[in-house]
């Protein structure tokens, strides 16, 4: 087939496609999500199941917690989802439960590795991915226009920004600037800065010790923090009470100074879900610093 | 005039002694900002050196190679043990008690928010995940030793080991399905890890080869007539069944203080006798040792590797472990060069 003629059978393709959607009855929704995949939706949908926390926080804040049908078993946002059927997580989807739920959309993280599966037996899946502060505005956008909501995205977006901002006219001065260490893991893994998190604490005017070409969660040797002396530590409650009992540790001027901000579990998970509700997270973590005495000297 | 053997041997034992202390030397110097002797010079003479090297590197140093000798000594143990060359001290449920131990002590104030009554969960906890890791090794290779009625039938020790390990790791996933919180330390438990090893970590690794070392080597006569078979050991005049119990003790105590301090680190304890009985054959005596010695380079060259690769991340140890003894081993069963 020579070019010209390539061309000539697109248009007339495309004329075609063209002329049946317009003779349906709603227009059909299509999207391209994180695979690279267009999923096409003939209607919003009214059945959906959420396979990752953050997702479900994003269909609730979009205002349509009332089309959740299922959710994994870690969505715990708002409180109404734990009323909904738990799914499994996501290397164990209960597959048969959310056929026989008959959603007609999934929702899924990439990691998820039922989403083949969902695909064979004829469910839509939308798989969406939020590494960083922009992933979460291009989701929310995705997710508002696949729910026919799209004017709900930037209100959820400005109310982020809006939160975001008082989080930061609330950090105190002697705050910015300062060298801070944020533990994901007590191996000890660390949120870098390219991380969301390190996003965030950076917007807040925090220095992060772990630098961005170590990648966004780096398992560190455990020296390294003790010889970055951060001015302020932030992990779960149980990480921090153990951390004085680590080789070396007890010399972290932080720790004897009670710079540290520890989070219990419900708080934590707020702190780690890049979705609506960063914002909060950032109120959270300005709140901690607000109440915490200053540093003790000049950063080195 | 020395027999060629013994030349091997010594030569052997020298080597390994020069390489410990090039090692101890690489642990000190190999720290989150990858290799360098200068960096280590320029701080012993500011002030930070009492801090990272004294109290960082240099349990951490100690204790993997301490971690290592305690694994190297359980395999040789081992290995004479069930007169099998690929018996792992591991065999004996010691890992897969440790492991379960630890998944329930990670596991408990979920499993409690569950609803699951664990009475016991609240003590667990209390233990301490190395108190528990312990206890757990220890009652897995109880369990071993019940069910084989004993440690005197090698075949039966052998399948009791594999049904225990079966059973506690099949209770340990079921844990942590029911609280998947707990995976993610089980994970760090499963892979091992030199990172946090204290002063007070080294004492306890220390004394446990204190311990289990002197009965192993003094017992290793018993190995060396047990490779004639059991009938013919027998008819030495050995009490076998005591002889044997004596063993699984010492083997039970150093895998479980190596595991309680370091997690599960793979291989070191496989690879150790078979290196030592490729480069110096001999008796079970010189044997449990040199492997003790060998365990102990080994895995100290693994933890100076894995602080340096990419420092100043880190490679988790017992994958390093189980990648270069891997590796090793396929290129033994390559050259046909298994015992």
């Amino acid at each position: 087939m020579s070019g010209a003629m390539r061309r000539w059978a697109c248009a007339i393709v495309l004329c075609a496609l063209a002329a049946s959607s317009g003779a349906a009855l709603a227009q059909p929704i299509v999207v391209r999500d994180d695979r690279g995949i267009d999923v096409a939706l003939a209607a919003p949908p009214q059945r959906i199941v959420s396979l990752l926390p953050s997702l479900t926080e994003s269909v609730c804040a979009l205002d349509a917690c009332a089309r959740l049908v299922g959710v994994d078993r870690f969505s715990n946002w708002p409180g109404s989802v734990r009323a909904l059927p738990q799914l499994g997580g996501l290397e164990d989807a209960q597959v048969e439960r959310v056929v026989a739920l008959k959603p007609d959309l999934v929702l899924a993280a990439p990691s998820a590795r039922a989403i083949e599966r969902f695909e064979q037996l004829g469910l839509k899946v939308l798989v969406l991915e939020s590494r960083d502060r922009a992933d979460v505005k291009r989701t929310l956008n995705t997710l508002a226009r696949v729910l026919g909501a799209a004017a709900q995205a930037a209100a959820v977006w400005s109310r982020i920004e809006r939160d975001e901002r008082l989080a930061v006219e609330r950090v105190p001065a002697h705050w910015r600037g300062r060298h801070v260490y944020f533990e994901v893991d007590a191996t000890p893994y660390a949120a870098g800065a390219s991380s969301f998190i390190g996003e965030t604490l950076a917007q807040l005017g925090l220095v992060n010790i772990v630098p961005n070409e170590l990648g966004p969660f780096p398992k560190l040797n455990p020296e390294f923090v003790v010889r970055a002396q951060p001015d302020l530590v932030i992990a779960q409650h149980t990480n921090l009470a153990e951390m004085p009992r680590r080789p070396g540790w007890t010399g972290l001027r932080a720790l004897r100074s009670g710079s540290t901000c520890g989070f219990e579990p419900a708080a934590y998970e707020l702190l780690i879900r890049p979705g609506p509700r960063m914002g909060e997270a950032a109120q959270s973590l300005a709140a901690c610093l607000a109440a915490l005495p200053a540093p003790a000297g000049a950063r080195r | 005039m020395r027999t060629p053997d013994q030349q091997r041997r010594s030569r052997l034992g020298t080597r390994l002694a020069a390489l410990s202390l090039v090692l101890l030397a690489a642990g000190l110097a190999a720290g989150s900002d990858g290799w360098s002797m200068r960096e280590l010079w320029e701080m012993l003479q500011h002030g930070d050196a009492a801090l990272i090297v004294g109290q960082i590197r240099a349990p951490r140093t100690l204790g993997a190679w301490l971690a290592g000798a305690l694994l190297g000594l359980s395999g040789a143990v081992a290995q004479g043990l069930f007169r099998n060359p690929l018996a792992d001290p591991y065999l004996l449920g010691s890992a897969s008690g440790a492991s379960l131990a630890v998944v329930l002590v990670l596991a408990a104030s979920s499993l409690t928010g569950h609803g699951i009554a664990l009475a016991t969960a609240g003590a667990v906890a209390r233990l301490g995940l190395v108190g528990a890791a312990f206890a757990g090794a220890l009652l897995g290779i109880s369990l071993t030793l019940v069910l084989a009625r004993g440690a005197e039938q090698t075949t039966r020790l052998l399948l009791a080991g594999v049904v225990v390990g079966v059973l506690l790791g099949a209770a340990s996933d079921l844990v942590t399905s029911a609280a998947p919180d707990a995976l993610r330390g089980k994970q760090a438990f499963m892979l091992g890890s030199t990172g946090f090893l204290s002063w007070s970590a080294c004492a306890v690794l220390a004394a446990g080869l204190l311990i289990a070392l002197p009965p192993a080597w003094r017992l290793a006569r018993a190995l060396d007539a047990l490779t004639l078979g059991e009938d013919a050991a027998r008819s030495l005049g050995l009490s076998l069944a005591r002889l044997r119990a004596a063993l699984v003790g010492a083997l039970a105590l150093a895998i479980g203080v190596a595991v309680s301090q370091t997690g599960l680190i793979a291989f070191v304890g496989l690879v150790s006798p078979h290196l030592v009985r490729r480069f110096a054959p001999a008796p079970h005596g010189y044997t449990v040792l040199a492997s003790a010695a060998t365990g102990g380079t080994l895995l100290l060259a693994a933890d100076v590797l894995a602080r340096s690769l990419i420092a100043p991340q880190e490679v988790p140890v017992g994958v390093l472990t189980a990648l270069l003894g891997g590796a090793y081993l396929l290129w033994l069963l390559h050259r046909r060069r298994i015992a």
